[in-house]
């Protein structure tokens, strides 16, 4: 499939590597996407915290996360990779484009029902007279700040 | 979402979460999501998650957080992914 697909990978790494090899890990690691045709959009760690469990005896763990776009090949591949390495702890993949989207998609609704009505609510007869016309009131003005 | 009264009478703002206490009337819970605007809850955003899961680290039902359908599986997805990460623990010890 030719669309392209955007994946964020968190990954542990053990704490008790070598501080070289870890950083020549991670480097591997996005060249393997990039070999792959795929490209690490963003790369970063999310330092080093206590797991909330433990995975192999240890107790913390170096957080990494990669942002990669792609078709999912190289995601099959890193993951093998990821797999095999006695460093990698843990690895979590998960698909972000299509709930990114999703997300837009509600944005833009927001905006379009905030554009299309009017400043107040109009005149409402259900009962719990002043909570109900404050309500609206208070969405708009939220909105004009954001 | 609208947020309508139900039981009539109380016309307060919203206020703090708990639920006992009142005589009659109940509180209509509106879904902190909503008001926020959040579209996407992130299984990374451990603080957040935290606040949803009790001290059993249970998954909060939607009678006590709050939350809309939709967004509450949201936050039941992105807590079940905090945990496989060791993010979030899958059973307090």
């Amino acid at each position: 499939m030719a669309e392209k697909r955007v994946y964020e990978v968190v990954f542990i790494i053990d704490p008790d590597t070598p501080e070289g090899e870890a950083t020549s890990l991670v480097e591997n690691l996005q060249k393997i996407v990039t070999d792959q045709g795929g490209a690490v959009v963003r790369s970063e760690t999310m330092g080093r915290r206590q797991l909330a469990y433990r995975i192999g005896h240890k107790t913390d763990g170096n957080y990494w996360l990669f942002e990669v776009e792609g078709t999912g090949a190289e995601i099959a591949e890193l993951e093998r990779r990821m797999r095999v390495s006695d460093a990698v702890l843990r690895y979590l993949t998960v698909r972000v484009d299509e709930d990114r989207q999703r997300a837009e998609k509600f944005k833009a609704k927001r905006a379009r029902r905030a554009a299309k009505r009017p400043v107040k609510g109009g005149s409402r007869s259900t009962g719990g007279g002043a909570a109900a016309a404050f309500a609206p009131a208070a969405v708009e003005a939220e909105e004009e700040i954001a | 979402m609208q947020s309508d009264e139900r039981g009539g009478g109380g016309d307060r703002q919203r206020g703090g979460g708990g639920g006992g206490g009142g005589r009659r009337y109940r509180r209509r819970k509106v879904c902190r999501f909503c008001l926020d605007k959040v579209d996407l809850i992130d299984f990374k955003d451990v603080k957040l998650l935290q606040s949803y899961v009790p001290e059993r680290s249970k998954i909060m039902p939607r009678r006590i957080s709050g939350a809309c359908a939709p967004h509450q599986r949201m936050l039941a997805e992105a807590i079940k992914r905090a945990r496989n990460i060791a993010l979030l623990p899958y059973a307090a010890d």
